[in-house]
């Protein structure tokens, strides 16, 4: 089970939250004017990084709150979370 | 390599069985193929068998990063049944049943298929509904399932509990006599062979890290751990890494992937006659040859390449194990382990084209591929051998993601993921 740090109420154990898909996918503004193909990426086309991963979380079962984090999807380690509306923080590509 | 039959055994046996050959070469890989494909998985085995045999195509190279079905063929719980909901998916599963049942004798390689039942429980009144519309729908399109009374699934499966002061009472069941289990192992193993055979050079230890194109954005060529291989048409047939892969060619796909676990218990002597499945409280369980339980649990929630996932999905699985079977309460689990599954967003395979001329893909068969792997093999090989979807895989296409005529698997899948 993972330790997650809510930006909001520290360290608490997996079971505690909800994940929330790939961070930083803005819903089209106007998506009547997007081509089908456009559609099809903001739906359903995911990075699936293998290695840095910007994903979202939400802590149901504590402050009930989203916030976004950065894992290491091959060894699972967090390297940050913060809050919605924050700038991804800059980590090294292809860290282990 | 010499032909498996009785009269060999016994030619053996006489020498202590001490002249057994390796089952399949381990050639250096060749400068260029007319086909490459990427994973020997049994997917990509069968695929590379069934271009051999059935199209002639014999210049083939089965690509592995590690180890000859050491990814999800070598991590799943084995079960095979054809009882999907939508008629795209069944008649798909289906054809892959139809060929499990002569498998063996195709391969002259014993891969224990094992038609012993698939037993799918049916908790509350919803779930009696749900089930009773899969065994109208499959058996109108000719596929068996049966529904059974509480009193005929214990009948069938007498470990199962169906007093009424069980936490989940068992109201009934869909039972799909031809479903069963199979020997993963043997199957990666069986194919292998009877591609090498056919002359398919199948390369360990080599993992591709590139694929070539030409001006005209065609593939010209893989680049691998072992040097450069030529090709105009490569099969993408890897599982959780399908992202990593189709990434080398710029694109991007409508698949994440999770780990997914599986463990299994001290042997036994055999106390379950048949596969049980429980949607409704997340359990499956069969008993293996060698008399191990074998027990499938849940996907992680997140996004993972990490080969392991977390306690507490294994341990939900398990609280519902020993409440439907009180008596495993006891049992020891030995091992557990977790295999990475490419899953899509309608829980069904992606098969076919991409956008890129010469590169082709089999994958999304996220939590359920095993069952399908003969199938799968089958129509992936015709498609790349006549450069056009085999019409079982034309619904499962890329670009159903953009029609919007998805497979919507994921409500109708035996258990939700």
């Amino acid at each position: 089970m993972l330790l997650i740090n809510c930006p909001y109420c520290g360290e608490r154990p997996e079971l505690e939250f909800r994940y929330g898909g790939e961070a930083h996918i803005a819903r089209p503004s106007d998506p009547a004017a997007l081509s089908d193909e456009l559609w099809t990426q903001y739906l359903y086309v995911r990075s699936n990084s293998k290695g840095v991963h910007a994903e979202r979380w939400r802590h149901v079962h504590g402050c009930g709150r989203f916030f976004n984090a950065l894992r290491n999807t091959v060894t699972d380690k967090f390297i940050a979370t913060y809050k919605v509306g924050e700038p991804r923080p800059s980590a090294p590509e292809g860290r282990r | 390599m010499s032909k498996f039959s009785f009269g060999a055994l016994l030619r053996h046996a006489a020498f202590g069985h001490t002249h057994w050959e390796p089952q399949w070469r381990s050639p250096e890989p060749q400068a260029a193929y007319e086909v490459v494909i990427v994973g020997a998985g049994g997917h990509g085995l069968a695929t590379a068998y069934y271009l051999a045999k059935e199209h002639g195509i014999r210049s083939v190279a089965v690509l592995e990063k590690g180890w000859l079905g050491g990814g999800n063929t070598g991590r799943n719980t084995t079960i095979i049944r054809s009882n999907y909901l939508w008629e795209e998916s069944e008649v798909l599963y289906e054809h892959a049943l139809k060929l499990w049942e002569t498998l063996s004798h195709e391969l002259n390689y014993n891969v224990m298929y094992s038609p012993r039942g698939v037993l799918m429980l049916a908790h509350n009144l919803h779930d009696v509904h749900v089930f009773k519309r899969h065994v109208h729908a499959n058996r109108l399109a000719g596929i068996d399932n049966e529904w059974l009374t509480a009193a005929e699934a214990k009948k069938f499966c007498p470990p199962l509990d169906i007093s009424s002061g069980m936490r989940h009472p068992v109201l009934g069941a869909a039972l799909q006599r031809r479903g069963g289990v199979a020997r993963h192992d043997a199957v990666a193993w069986g194919y292998a062979r009877a591609a090498d055979r056919l002359g398919v050079d199948i390369i360990e230890n080599c993992e591709v890290t590139g694929i070539r194109r030409a001006p005209s954005g065609a593939v010209t060529a893989v680049d691998t751990t072992r040097g450069e291989i030529r090709t105009r048409r490569i099969g993408v047939v890897a599982a959780g890494h399908t992202s990593v892969v189709l990434a080398m060619a710029g694109l991007r796909m409508p698949i994440e992937s999770f780990p997914l676990q599986a463990l299994v218990s001290e042997p036994v002597k055999p106390v379950l006659p048949c596969v049980v499945m429980s949607n409704t409280i997340h359990a499956y369980i069969s008993q293996s040859d060698k008399g191990e339980l074998v027990i499938g649990a849940g996907t992680d929630q997140y996004v993972s390449y990490s080969q392991r996932g977390a306690l507490h999905v294994t341990a939900h699985t398990l609280d519902a194990i020993c409440e439907l079977f009180p008596m495993f309460r006891r049992m020891r689990m030995l091992r557990n382990w977790g295999g990475i599954v490419d899953v899509t967003p309608d829980r069904s395979p992606i098969i076919g084209k991409t956008t890129v001329p010469g590169l082709y893909v089999n994958c999304g068969w996220g939590t359920g591929g095993f069952k399908a792997t003969p199938g799968s093999g089958h129509v992936f090989a015709a498609t790349l051998a006549r450069e056009e979807p085999h019409p079982l895989a034309a619904p499962f296409s890329l670009e159903r993601f953009t029609t919007g005529r998805l497979i919507d698997e994921a409500a109708a899948a035996a258990v939700s993921h």
